[in-house]
Protein backbone atom coordinates (compact mmCIF):
# COMPACT_ATOMS: atom_id res chain seq x y z
CA UNK A 1 0.00 0.00 0.00
CA UNK A 2 1.77 3.29 -1.03
CA UNK A 3 1.48 6.18 1.38
CA UNK A 4 0.31 9.80 1.52
CA UNK A 5 3.05 12.66 2.24
CA UNK A 6 2.54 13.03 5.63
CA UNK A 7 3.16 9.13 6.06
CA UNK A 8 6.23 9.39 4.24
CA UNK A 9 7.83 12.48 6.31
CA UNK A 10 7.20 11.33 9.48
CA UNK A 11 8.07 7.88 8.95
CA UNK A 12 11.57 9.25 7.01
CA UNK A 13 11.97 11.71 9.75
CA UNK A 14 11.32 8.91 12.97
CA UNK A 15 14.05 6.25 11.20
CA UNK A 16 10.94 4.02 10.50
CA UNK A 17 10.69 2.35 6.80
CA UNK A 18 6.57 3.46 7.52
CA UNK A 19 3.68 4.69 9.79
CA UNK A 20 0.46 4.21 10.11
CA UNK A 21 -2.08 7.11 10.56
CA UNK A 22 -3.11 7.35 14.36
CA UNK A 23 0.51 5.82 15.58
CA UNK A 24 2.52 8.30 17.82
CA UNK A 25 6.26 9.10 16.41
CA UNK A 26 8.92 10.77 18.01
CA UNK A 27 10.33 13.34 15.33
CA UNK A 28 13.31 15.51 14.98
CA UNK A 29 12.28 18.48 13.33
CA UNK A 30 14.39 20.49 10.15
CA UNK A 31 13.49 23.47 11.76
CA UNK A 32 11.93 24.89 14.98
CA UNK A 33 9.62 28.52 14.51
CA UNK A 34 9.55 30.55 17.63
CA UNK A 35 8.59 34.43 17.77
CA UNK A 36 7.53 37.34 20.04
CA UNK A 37 6.47 34.42 22.41
CA UNK A 38 10.29 32.86 22.53
CA UNK A 39 10.39 35.30 25.74
CA UNK A 40 8.10 32.56 26.93
CA UNK A 41 9.61 29.76 25.91
CA UNK A 42 12.92 30.43 27.21
CA UNK A 43 11.34 30.65 30.60
CA UNK A 44 9.81 27.04 30.07
CA UNK A 45 13.17 25.66 28.68
CA UNK A 46 15.05 27.10 32.07
CA UNK A 47 12.46 25.68 34.27
CA UNK A 48 13.08 22.03 32.29
CA UNK A 49 16.74 23.27 33.80
CA UNK A 50 18.72 22.16 30.49
CA UNK A 51 21.62 24.85 30.02
CA UNK A 52 21.89 24.43 26.79
CA UNK A 53 19.62 24.31 23.66
CA UNK A 54 20.23 21.26 21.97
CA UNK A 55 19.86 22.20 18.37
CA UNK A 56 20.20 26.03 17.60
CA UNK A 57 21.07 25.51 14.38
CA UNK A 58 17.28 24.10 13.51
CA UNK A 59 16.04 27.34 15.55
CA UNK A 60 14.75 30.48 13.66
CA UNK A 61 13.40 33.36 15.36
CA UNK A 62 11.17 35.85 14.13
CA UNK A 63 9.80 39.17 16.26
CA UNK A 64 6.84 39.71 14.15
CA UNK A 65 3.86 40.07 16.96
CA UNK A 66 3.78 43.12 18.16
CA UNK A 67 6.64 45.08 16.22
CA UNK A 68 8.00 47.93 16.81
CA UNK A 69 7.15 47.13 20.25
CA UNK A 70 3.67 48.67 21.44
CA UNK A 71 4.48 48.94 25.17
CA UNK A 72 7.02 48.96 27.81
CA UNK A 73 5.80 45.26 28.37
CA UNK A 74 6.38 44.14 24.77
CA UNK A 75 9.89 46.30 24.61
CA UNK A 76 11.23 44.21 27.58
CA UNK A 77 9.59 40.86 26.25
CA UNK A 78 12.05 41.75 22.95
CA UNK A 79 14.71 42.50 25.10
CA UNK A 80 14.46 38.98 26.83
CA UNK A 81 14.48 37.37 23.41
CA UNK A 82 17.70 39.10 21.93
CA UNK A 83 19.13 38.15 24.90
CA UNK A 84 18.27 34.63 24.86
CA UNK A 85 19.33 34.37 21.19
CA UNK A 86 23.02 36.03 22.18
CA UNK A 87 23.50 33.34 24.97
CA UNK A 88 22.46 30.43 23.12
CA UNK A 89 24.01 31.09 19.83
CA UNK A 90 21.10 31.05 17.69
CA UNK A 91 22.17 32.28 14.36
CA UNK A 92 19.11 32.44 12.15
CA UNK A 93 16.93 35.60 14.69
CA UNK A 94 15.13 38.25 12.83
CA UNK A 95 14.55 41.02 14.48
CA UNK A 96 11.99 43.94 14.48
CA UNK A 97 11.40 44.88 10.60
CA UNK A 98 12.19 42.17 9.20
CA UNK A 99 8.40 40.88 8.45
CA UNK A 100 5.99 37.96 9.51
CA UNK A 101 8.20 34.63 10.52
CA UNK A 102 5.68 32.62 7.94
CA UNK A 103 7.09 35.07 4.91
CA UNK A 104 10.71 35.70 6.82
CA UNK A 105 11.25 31.59 6.62
CA UNK A 106 10.86 30.93 2.93
CA UNK A 107 12.45 34.21 1.95
CA UNK A 108 15.15 33.31 4.40
CA UNK A 109 15.55 29.78 2.77
CA UNK A 110 14.43 27.75 6.11
CA UNK A 111 11.17 26.36 4.52
CA UNK A 112 12.54 23.79 1.87
CA UNK A 113 10.72 20.97 0.34
CA UNK A 114 11.06 17.86 2.45
CA UNK A 115 11.64 19.70 5.72
CA UNK A 116 9.58 18.70 8.80
CA UNK A 117 8.91 22.18 10.54
CA UNK A 118 7.54 22.56 13.45
CA UNK A 119 6.38 25.96 14.84
CA UNK A 120 5.03 27.77 18.04
CA UNK A 121 2.16 29.44 15.92
CA UNK A 122 -1.18 28.50 14.68
CA UNK A 123 -0.32 29.46 10.86
CA UNK A 124 2.98 27.40 10.37
CA UNK A 125 1.27 25.58 7.94
CA UNK A 126 2.08 27.72 5.52
CA UNK A 127 5.15 26.61 5.03
CA UNK A 128 3.57 23.50 3.26
CA UNK A 129 3.38 25.66 0.17
CA UNK A 130 6.86 24.51 0.02
CA UNK A 131 6.41 20.66 -0.12
CA UNK A 132 7.31 20.84 3.72
CA UNK A 133 5.72 19.64 6.60
CA UNK A 134 4.98 22.33 8.68
CA UNK A 135 2.75 21.82 12.06
CA UNK A 136 1.95 24.29 14.61
CA UNK A 137 3.01 23.65 18.13
CA UNK A 138 2.30 24.94 21.68
CA UNK A 139 4.78 26.89 23.64
CA UNK A 140 5.71 24.20 26.41
CA UNK A 141 6.41 21.25 23.40
CA UNK A 142 8.59 24.35 21.76
CA UNK A 143 10.66 24.59 24.95
CA UNK A 144 10.86 20.90 24.97
CA UNK A 145 11.97 20.71 21.26
CA UNK A 146 14.86 23.47 22.56
CA UNK A 147 15.50 20.87 25.33
CA UNK A 148 15.58 17.66 23.28
CA UNK A 149 15.78 18.50 19.91
CA UNK A 150 12.80 15.88 19.01
CA UNK A 151 8.80 16.09 19.47
CA UNK A 152 6.05 13.43 19.83
CA UNK A 153 3.50 13.73 16.77
CA UNK A 154 0.65 12.01 15.86
CA UNK A 155 0.46 10.42 11.95
CA UNK A 156 -2.17 11.99 10.83
CA UNK A 157 -5.29 10.88 8.20
CA UNK A 158 -5.20 13.21 5.21
CA UNK A 159 -7.53 14.61 2.88
CA UNK A 160 -6.61 14.90 -0.90
CA UNK A 161 -8.03 18.41 -2.69
CA UNK A 162 -8.01 18.58 -6.45
CA UNK A 163 -8.85 21.66 -7.44
CA UNK A 164 -9.49 22.18 -11.38
CA UNK A 165 -11.45 24.18 -13.55
CA UNK A 166 -10.86 27.89 -14.94
CA UNK A 167 -10.72 30.90 -12.05
CA UNK A 168 -12.54 33.78 -13.33
CA UNK A 169 -11.44 37.10 -12.88
CA UNK A 170 -11.48 38.81 -9.86
CA UNK A 171 -11.31 35.04 -7.61
CA UNK A 172 -8.49 34.17 -6.32
CA UNK A 173 -6.92 31.70 -4.47
CA UNK A 174 -8.36 33.68 -1.16
CA UNK A 175 -11.86 32.61 -2.21
CA UNK A 176 -11.26 28.77 -3.00
CA UNK A 177 -10.17 28.24 0.60
CA UNK A 178 -13.17 30.47 2.27
CA UNK A 179 -15.46 28.45 -0.21
CA UNK A 180 -13.32 25.29 1.07
CA UNK A 181 -13.84 26.21 4.63
CA UNK A 182 -17.46 26.85 4.38
CA UNK A 183 -18.29 23.54 3.50
CA UNK A 184 -15.89 21.51 5.79
CA UNK A 185 -16.47 23.89 8.73
CA UNK A 186 -14.12 25.13 11.03
CA UNK A 187 -13.38 21.51 12.09
CA UNK A 188 -13.87 19.97 8.95
CA UNK A 189 -10.07 18.58 8.70
CA UNK A 190 -8.94 18.26 12.41
CA UNK A 191 -5.98 16.88 13.14
CA UNK A 192 -5.92 15.74 8.99
CA UNK A 193 -3.10 16.53 6.87
CA UNK A 194 -4.78 18.50 3.23
CA UNK A 195 -2.81 17.67 0.03
CA UNK A 196 -3.45 20.22 -2.53
CA UNK A 197 -3.67 18.97 -6.07
CA UNK A 198 -4.49 18.99 -9.49
CA UNK A 199 -4.40 22.03 -12.42
CA UNK A 200 -5.26 25.24 -10.73
CA UNK A 201 -2.25 24.16 -8.37
CA UNK A 202 0.23 23.76 -10.83
CA UNK A 203 -1.12 27.25 -12.76
CA UNK A 204 -1.01 29.15 -9.21
CA UNK A 205 1.60 30.91 -8.12
CA UNK A 206 3.41 29.79 -4.59
CA UNK A 207 2.09 33.44 -3.11
CA UNK A 208 -1.36 31.68 -3.54
CA UNK A 209 -0.21 28.06 -2.91
CA UNK A 210 0.63 29.99 0.54
CA UNK A 211 -2.94 31.35 1.35
CA UNK A 212 -4.29 27.75 1.15
CA UNK A 213 -1.89 26.15 3.29
CA UNK A 214 -2.15 29.23 5.73
CA UNK A 215 -5.70 28.49 6.23
CA UNK A 216 -5.93 24.74 6.11
CA UNK A 217 -5.29 25.68 10.17
CA UNK A 218 -9.00 27.56 9.93
CA UNK A 219 -10.42 23.93 9.25
CA UNK A 220 -8.77 22.39 12.25
CA UNK A 221 -5.63 20.73 9.84
CA UNK A 222 -2.41 19.41 11.09
CA UNK A 223 -0.47 20.70 7.86
CA UNK A 224 -1.52 21.99 4.27
CA UNK A 225 0.84 20.60 1.62
CA UNK A 226 1.34 21.51 -2.38
CA UNK A 227 3.38 19.51 -4.36
CA UNK A 228 6.89 21.02 -5.14
CA UNK A 229 7.42 21.48 -8.89
CA UNK A 230 9.60 24.10 -11.20
CA UNK A 231 7.73 27.33 -9.98
CA UNK A 232 8.81 26.20 -6.16
CA UNK A 233 12.50 25.45 -7.83
CA UNK A 234 12.58 28.87 -8.68
CA UNK A 235 11.63 30.75 -6.10
CA UNK A 236 13.50 29.19 -3.72
CA UNK A 237 16.54 29.44 -5.93
CA UNK A 238 19.77 31.55 -4.55
CA UNK A 239 17.65 31.49 -1.15
CA UNK A 240 19.20 28.88 0.68
CA UNK A 241 22.77 26.56 0.44
CA UNK A 242 20.92 23.26 1.92
CA UNK A 243 19.95 20.45 0.03
CA UNK A 244 16.75 19.20 -0.27
CA UNK A 245 14.95 16.15 -0.95
CA UNK A 246 11.40 16.69 -2.61
CA UNK A 247 9.10 14.10 -1.21
CA UNK A 248 5.52 12.91 -2.66
CA UNK A 249 2.80 11.25 -2.00
CA UNK A 250 2.79 8.01 -3.30
CA UNK A 251 -0.13 7.37 -6.46
CA UNK A 252 -1.71 4.62 -4.62
CA UNK A 253 -1.72 6.03 -1.37
CA UNK A 254 -5.03 5.33 1.04
CA UNK A 255 -6.72 8.87 1.41
CA UNK A 256 -9.04 9.16 4.30
CA UNK A 257 -11.41 11.57 2.06
CA UNK A 258 -10.58 12.76 -1.56
CA UNK A 259 -12.35 15.90 -2.44
CA UNK A 260 -12.83 17.35 -5.90
CA UNK A 261 -13.34 21.01 -6.42
CA UNK A 262 -14.48 22.85 -10.23
CA UNK A 263 -13.60 26.25 -9.28
CA UNK A 264 -15.09 27.55 -13.20
CA UNK A 265 -17.78 28.95 -10.95
CA UNK A 266 -16.63 30.61 -8.36
CA UNK A 267 -17.57 34.21 -7.13
CA UNK A 268 -15.80 36.05 -5.17
CA UNK A 269 -16.19 34.61 -1.33
CA UNK A 270 -17.45 36.44 2.25
CA UNK A 271 -16.41 35.05 5.59
CA UNK A 272 -18.78 37.05 7.93
CA UNK A 273 -18.40 37.77 11.63
CA UNK A 274 -18.21 35.70 13.83
CA UNK A 275 -16.18 32.21 12.18
CA UNK A 276 -14.08 31.90 9.24
CA UNK A 277 -16.58 29.17 8.27
CA UNK A 278 -19.21 31.68 8.01
CA UNK A 279 -18.82 32.02 4.32
CA UNK A 280 -21.25 32.91 1.58
CA UNK A 281 -20.91 34.54 -1.98
CA UNK A 282 -19.73 39.00 -1.82
CA UNK A 283 -23.14 38.82 -3.46
CA UNK A 284 -25.16 38.17 -0.16
CA UNK A 285 -23.18 40.76 1.82
CA UNK A 286 -23.06 43.70 -0.87
CA UNK A 287 -23.77 47.23 1.28
CA UNK A 288 -22.90 46.44 4.16
CA UNK A 289 -21.10 49.70 5.60
CA UNK A 290 -17.06 49.20 6.36
CA UNK A 291 -14.65 51.41 9.14
CA UNK A 292 -11.78 49.97 8.20
CA UNK A 293 -9.90 48.08 5.32
CA UNK A 294 -7.26 45.79 5.75
CA UNK A 295 -4.92 44.06 3.46
CA UNK A 296 -1.88 42.43 5.12
CA UNK A 297 -0.98 39.62 7.12
CA UNK A 298 0.27 36.12 6.66
CA UNK A 299 -2.62 35.26 4.69
CA UNK A 300 -2.29 37.77 1.60
CA UNK A 301 0.26 40.46 2.34
CA UNK A 302 2.83 39.77 -0.71
CA UNK A 303 3.51 41.65 -3.72
CA UNK A 304 0.75 40.27 -6.06
CA UNK A 305 -1.94 41.32 -3.35
CA UNK A 306 -0.85 44.50 -3.06
CA UNK A 307 -0.19 44.67 -7.08
CA UNK A 308 -4.59 43.82 -7.37
CA UNK A 309 -5.19 46.37 -4.75
CA UNK A 310 -3.31 49.15 -6.60
CA UNK A 311 -4.80 47.60 -9.87
CA UNK A 312 -8.33 48.68 -8.28
CA UNK A 313 -7.29 51.93 -5.99
CA UNK A 314 -4.78 53.49 -8.29
CA UNK A 315 -5.69 57.30 -9.41
CA UNK A 316 -9.06 56.41 -6.91
CA UNK A 317 -9.19 57.68 -3.52
CA UNK A 318 -10.90 55.36 -0.59
CA UNK A 319 -14.20 56.20 0.56
CA UNK A 320 -14.06 59.41 3.02
CA UNK A 321 -15.66 56.98 5.86
CA UNK A 322 -13.14 54.16 5.83
CA UNK A 323 -9.46 53.65 6.70
CA UNK A 324 -7.20 51.64 4.78
CA UNK A 325 -4.28 50.02 6.23
CA UNK A 326 -1.65 48.02 3.82
CA UNK A 327 0.68 45.75 6.37
CA UNK A 328 3.57 44.00 3.75
CA UNK A 329 4.13 40.42 4.75
CA UNK A 330 7.97 41.17 5.15
CA UNK A 331 10.79 43.73 4.36
CA UNK A 332 11.21 42.04 0.88
CA UNK A 333 7.51 42.98 -0.23
CA UNK A 334 7.86 46.26 0.62
CA UNK A 335 10.75 46.80 -0.95
CA UNK A 336 9.62 45.08 -4.51
CA UNK A 337 6.13 47.13 -4.17
CA UNK A 338 7.84 50.55 -3.43
CA UNK A 339 10.16 49.82 -6.11
CA UNK A 340 7.19 49.01 -8.70
CA UNK A 341 5.46 52.03 -7.68
CA UNK A 342 2.68 50.41 -5.71
CA UNK A 343 3.34 51.86 -2.85
CA UNK A 344 3.13 55.06 -3.74
CA UNK A 345 -0.39 54.77 -5.35
CA UNK A 346 -1.71 53.01 -2.13
CA UNK A 347 -0.47 56.12 -0.09
CA UNK A 348 -1.76 58.66 -3.07
CA UNK A 349 -5.22 56.64 -2.44
CA UNK A 350 -5.19 57.03 0.68
CA UNK A 351 -4.09 53.97 2.70
CA UNK A 352 -2.46 54.03 5.82
CA UNK A 353 0.83 51.67 5.14
CA UNK A 354 2.51 50.16 8.33
CA UNK A 355 5.60 48.00 9.07
CA UNK A 356 6.39 44.60 7.94
CA UNK A 357 4.38 42.49 10.72
CA UNK A 358 1.42 40.85 12.24
CA UNK A 359 0.10 44.39 13.01
CA UNK A 360 -4.06 45.07 13.32
CA UNK A 361 -4.89 41.41 12.83
CA UNK A 362 -4.28 39.96 16.39
CA UNK A 363 -6.01 43.03 17.86
CA UNK A 364 -2.50 43.74 20.12
CA UNK A 365 -1.96 47.37 18.31
CA UNK A 366 -2.06 49.35 15.23
CA UNK A 367 -5.75 49.30 14.05
CA UNK A 368 -7.58 48.59 16.83
CA UNK A 369 -11.13 48.27 16.64
CA UNK A 370 -14.22 50.33 18.22
CA UNK A 371 -16.68 49.30 19.55
CA UNK A 372 -19.74 49.32 16.70
CA UNK A 373 -16.73 49.09 14.14
CA UNK A 374 -16.68 46.79 10.97
CA UNK A 375 -13.39 45.99 9.42
CA UNK A 376 -13.08 44.03 6.14
CA UNK A 377 -10.37 42.14 6.05
CA UNK A 378 -7.56 40.18 4.01
CA UNK A 379 -6.15 38.38 7.42
CA UNK A 380 -7.60 34.38 8.23
CA UNK A 381 -9.15 34.95 11.34
CA UNK A 382 -12.30 36.97 12.62
CA UNK A 383 -12.88 35.75 15.92
CA UNK A 384 -14.64 37.63 18.31
CA UNK A 385 -12.23 40.69 19.72
CA UNK A 386 -9.72 39.55 17.48
CA UNK A 387 -8.96 42.44 16.27
CA UNK A 388 -9.46 43.68 19.64
CA UNK A 389 -12.76 44.44 20.38
CA UNK A 390 -15.65 42.32 21.16
CA UNK A 391 -18.34 44.83 20.28
CA UNK A 392 -16.59 44.97 16.79
CA UNK A 393 -16.69 42.84 13.56
CA UNK A 394 -14.52 41.32 11.34
CA UNK A 395 -15.31 40.14 7.78
CA UNK A 396 -13.13 37.73 5.50
CA UNK A 397 -12.05 38.53 1.86
CA UNK A 398 -9.61 38.61 -0.68
CA UNK A 399 -7.41 41.56 -1.19
CA UNK A 400 -10.10 42.42 -4.67
CA UNK A 401 -12.93 42.72 -2.41
CA UNK A 402 -11.02 44.70 0.51
CA UNK A 403 -9.73 46.63 -2.22
CA UNK A 404 -12.55 47.53 -3.73
CA UNK A 405 -14.73 47.67 -0.72
CA UNK A 406 -12.34 50.56 0.82
CA UNK A 407 -12.93 52.84 -2.10
CA UNK A 408 -16.90 52.19 -1.89
CA UNK A 409 -16.76 52.32 2.03
CA UNK A 410 -19.21 49.48 2.06
CA UNK A 411 -18.71 45.72 0.45
CA UNK A 412 -18.77 45.33 -2.69
CA UNK A 413 -18.35 42.67 -6.07
CA UNK A 414 -14.64 43.01 -6.83
CA UNK A 415 -15.41 41.98 -10.24
CA UNK A 416 -17.13 45.38 -11.21
CA UNK A 417 -13.47 47.05 -10.63
CA UNK A 418 -11.05 44.93 -12.38
CA UNK B 1 -2.67 16.79 39.15
CA UNK B 2 -3.69 12.87 37.92
CA UNK B 3 -6.30 10.99 39.62
CA UNK B 4 -8.02 8.02 37.73
CA UNK B 5 -11.75 9.08 39.20
CA UNK B 6 -12.48 12.94 39.17
CA UNK B 7 -15.62 14.57 40.22
CA UNK B 8 -16.63 18.08 39.53
CA UNK B 9 -18.91 20.88 38.83
CA UNK B 10 -20.02 21.44 35.19
CA UNK B 11 -19.50 24.29 32.88
CA UNK B 12 -21.22 23.86 30.02
CA UNK B 13 -20.49 25.60 26.49
CA UNK B 14 -21.21 24.70 22.79
CA UNK B 15 -19.15 23.86 19.74
CA UNK B 16 -16.41 26.14 17.91
CA UNK B 17 -15.11 28.05 21.53
CA UNK B 18 -12.30 29.41 20.13
CA UNK B 19 -8.70 30.61 22.02
CA UNK B 20 -9.85 34.29 21.39
CA UNK B 21 -12.95 33.89 23.84
CA UNK B 22 -10.74 31.77 25.90
CA UNK B 23 -7.74 33.93 26.32
CA UNK B 24 -7.61 37.25 24.11
CA UNK B 25 -5.03 37.81 22.30
CA UNK B 26 -4.60 41.38 23.68
CA UNK B 27 -3.29 39.47 26.86
CA UNK B 28 -1.14 36.90 25.05
CA UNK B 29 1.84 39.14 24.89
CA UNK B 30 1.78 40.70 28.43
CA UNK B 31 3.57 38.52 31.45
CA UNK B 32 0.48 37.81 33.27
CA UNK B 33 0.80 36.26 36.58
CA UNK B 34 -1.17 32.44 37.15
CA UNK B 35 -3.71 34.39 39.28
CA UNK B 36 -4.13 37.57 36.65
CA UNK B 37 -4.46 34.54 33.81
CA UNK B 38 -7.09 33.07 35.84
CA UNK B 39 -9.30 36.37 35.91
CA UNK B 40 -9.32 36.32 32.44
CA UNK B 41 -10.48 32.87 31.41
CA UNK B 42 -13.41 33.37 29.22
CA UNK B 43 -13.52 36.63 29.36
CA UNK B 44 -15.37 36.78 26.17
CA UNK B 45 -17.41 34.28 26.36
CA UNK B 46 -18.61 34.05 29.95
CA UNK B 47 -17.89 37.03 32.31
CA UNK B 48 -19.80 34.85 35.73
CA UNK B 49 -16.89 32.29 34.63
CA UNK B 50 -13.83 33.55 36.45
CA UNK B 51 -14.91 35.30 39.63
CA UNK B 52 -17.77 31.94 40.56
CA UNK B 53 -15.36 28.84 38.79
CA UNK B 54 -13.77 26.61 41.90
CA UNK B 55 -10.96 24.53 42.13
CA UNK B 56 -11.96 20.95 40.28
CA UNK B 57 -14.65 22.72 38.19
CA UNK B 58 -15.12 20.43 34.94
CA UNK B 59 -16.32 22.18 30.94
CA UNK B 60 -17.99 20.27 29.15
CA UNK B 61 -18.43 21.46 26.05
CA UNK B 62 -19.26 20.56 21.92
CA UNK B 63 -17.08 19.70 19.12
CA UNK B 64 -13.50 21.83 18.13
CA UNK B 65 -12.89 23.08 21.40
CA UNK B 66 -10.23 25.35 21.66
CA UNK B 67 -9.93 26.39 18.10
CA UNK B 68 -8.01 28.76 16.66
CA UNK B 69 -4.31 30.18 17.26
CA UNK B 70 -1.84 27.79 19.32
CA UNK B 71 -1.53 30.26 22.82
CA UNK B 72 -0.84 27.87 25.35
CA UNK B 73 -2.58 30.51 27.61
CA UNK B 74 -5.79 29.00 26.41
CA UNK B 75 -5.24 25.94 28.19
CA UNK B 76 -2.78 27.27 31.64
CA UNK B 77 -5.43 30.11 32.27
CA UNK B 78 -8.17 27.22 32.82
CA UNK B 79 -5.67 25.15 35.15
CA UNK B 80 -5.00 28.31 36.52
CA UNK B 81 -8.74 29.29 37.44
CA UNK B 82 -8.62 25.44 38.82
CA UNK B 83 -10.68 23.30 35.91
CA UNK B 84 -9.78 19.70 36.81
CA UNK B 85 -10.62 18.19 33.20
CA UNK B 86 -11.47 19.52 30.11
CA UNK B 87 -14.62 17.62 28.13
CA UNK B 88 -15.82 18.24 24.66
CA UNK B 89 -16.99 16.25 21.66
CA UNK B 90 -13.79 17.09 19.82
CA UNK B 91 -11.16 18.96 20.42
CA UNK B 92 -8.85 21.23 17.88
CA UNK B 93 -5.27 19.93 17.82
CA UNK B 94 -3.14 22.12 18.78
CA UNK B 95 -5.14 22.66 21.96
CA UNK B 96 -5.48 19.00 22.88
CA UNK B 97 -1.74 18.70 22.37
CA UNK B 98 -0.93 21.77 24.69
CA UNK B 99 -3.58 20.72 27.51
CA UNK B 100 -1.80 17.14 27.18
CA UNK B 101 1.78 18.78 27.48
CA UNK B 102 0.46 20.96 30.65
CA UNK B 103 -0.90 18.28 32.31
CA UNK B 104 -5.14 18.89 31.95
CA UNK B 105 -6.65 15.78 31.70
CA UNK B 106 -8.53 16.52 28.55
CA UNK B 107 -11.44 13.78 27.28
CA UNK B 108 -13.25 13.18 24.14
CA UNK B 109 -17.09 12.30 24.14
CA UNK B 110 -20.65 13.55 24.02
CA UNK B 111 -21.42 14.37 27.40
CA UNK B 112 -22.23 17.94 26.63
CA UNK B 113 -25.40 15.94 25.79
CA UNK B 114 -26.16 14.56 29.42
CA UNK B 115 -25.54 17.37 31.63
CA UNK B 116 -26.63 21.17 32.12
CA UNK B 117 -24.03 23.98 33.79
CA UNK B 118 -23.91 23.91 37.55
CA UNK B 119 -24.80 19.89 37.89
CA UNK B 120 -22.34 17.07 38.81
CA UNK B 121 -20.15 14.61 36.29
CA UNK B 122 -17.41 12.18 37.11
CA UNK B 123 -14.61 11.27 35.16
CA UNK B 124 -13.50 7.68 35.21
CA UNK B 125 -10.15 7.07 33.45
CA UNK B 126 -9.52 3.76 34.27
CA UNK B 127 -12.77 2.56 32.47
CA UNK B 128 -12.94 5.35 30.29
CA UNK B 129 -16.55 6.40 31.34
CA UNK B 130 -18.09 9.93 31.62
CA UNK B 131 -21.11 9.65 34.43
CA UNK B 132 -24.20 12.55 33.65
CA UNK B 133 -27.28 12.55 35.58
CA UNK B 134 -29.14 11.66 31.85
CA UNK B 135 -26.82 9.01 31.62
CA UNK B 136 -22.89 7.58 30.82
CA UNK B 137 -21.00 8.41 28.24
CA UNK B 138 -17.68 6.36 26.97
CA UNK B 139 -14.76 7.64 25.97
CA UNK B 140 -11.62 5.93 24.08
CA UNK B 141 -8.87 5.34 26.12
CA UNK B 142 -5.88 7.94 25.40
CA UNK B 143 -2.70 6.19 24.36
CA UNK B 144 0.41 5.17 26.31
CA UNK B 145 2.18 8.16 25.43
CA UNK B 146 0.18 10.49 26.08
CA UNK B 147 -0.96 8.50 29.58
CA UNK B 148 2.67 8.57 30.41
CA UNK B 149 3.04 12.51 30.04
CA UNK B 150 0.05 13.09 31.90
CA UNK B 151 0.84 10.99 34.71
CA UNK B 152 4.10 12.68 35.29
CA UNK B 153 1.99 15.97 35.67
CA UNK B 154 3.03 17.32 31.60
CA UNK B 155 5.36 17.77 29.31
CA UNK B 156 8.50 19.52 31.58
CA UNK B 157 8.33 17.03 34.30
CA UNK B 158 7.91 14.50 31.80
CA UNK B 159 11.10 15.74 29.72
CA UNK B 160 12.98 15.74 33.09
CA UNK B 161 12.49 12.74 33.71
CA UNK B 162 13.26 11.26 30.59
CA UNK B 163 16.81 13.91 30.68
CA UNK B 164 17.50 12.54 34.36
CA UNK B 165 16.99 16.27 35.62
CA UNK B 166 15.64 16.18 39.54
Amino acid sequence: MGQTFAQKMLAQKAGLREVEPGQIVTVRPDKLLTHDNTAAIAKIFREIGVEKVARPEISVIVLDHVVPAATEGHARNHQQIREFVREQGIASFYDVGEGICHQVLPEKGHALPGYLIVGSDSHTPTHGAFGAFAAGIGRTEAAAVMATGEIWLMVPHTFRMSVKGQLQKGVYAKDIILYIIGELGADGADYRAVEFTGPVLGEMTIASRMVLCNMVAEMGAKIGVAEPDDKTRAWLNGRSDAGFQEVFADPDASYERAIEYDVSGLVPQVAKPHTVDNVVPVTEVLGTRIDQAFIGTCTNGRLEDFRVAAQILGGGKIAPTTRLLILPASREVLLAAVVEGIITELITAGAVVLNPGCGPCLGAHQGVMAPGEVTISTANRNFKGRMGCKEAQVYLASPATVAASALAGEIVDPREFL
Amino acid sequence: MWKSVHTGRVWKYGNDVNTDVIYPGKYTYSDLSPEEMAEHALEDLDPEFASNVQPGDIIVAGTNFGCGSSREQAVTCLKYAGVGVLIAKSFARIYFRNAINQGLPIVQCAAVEGVESGEEVAVDFSTGKVMTPRGDYSFPPLSSFVTGILEDGGLIPHVRRKLGIE
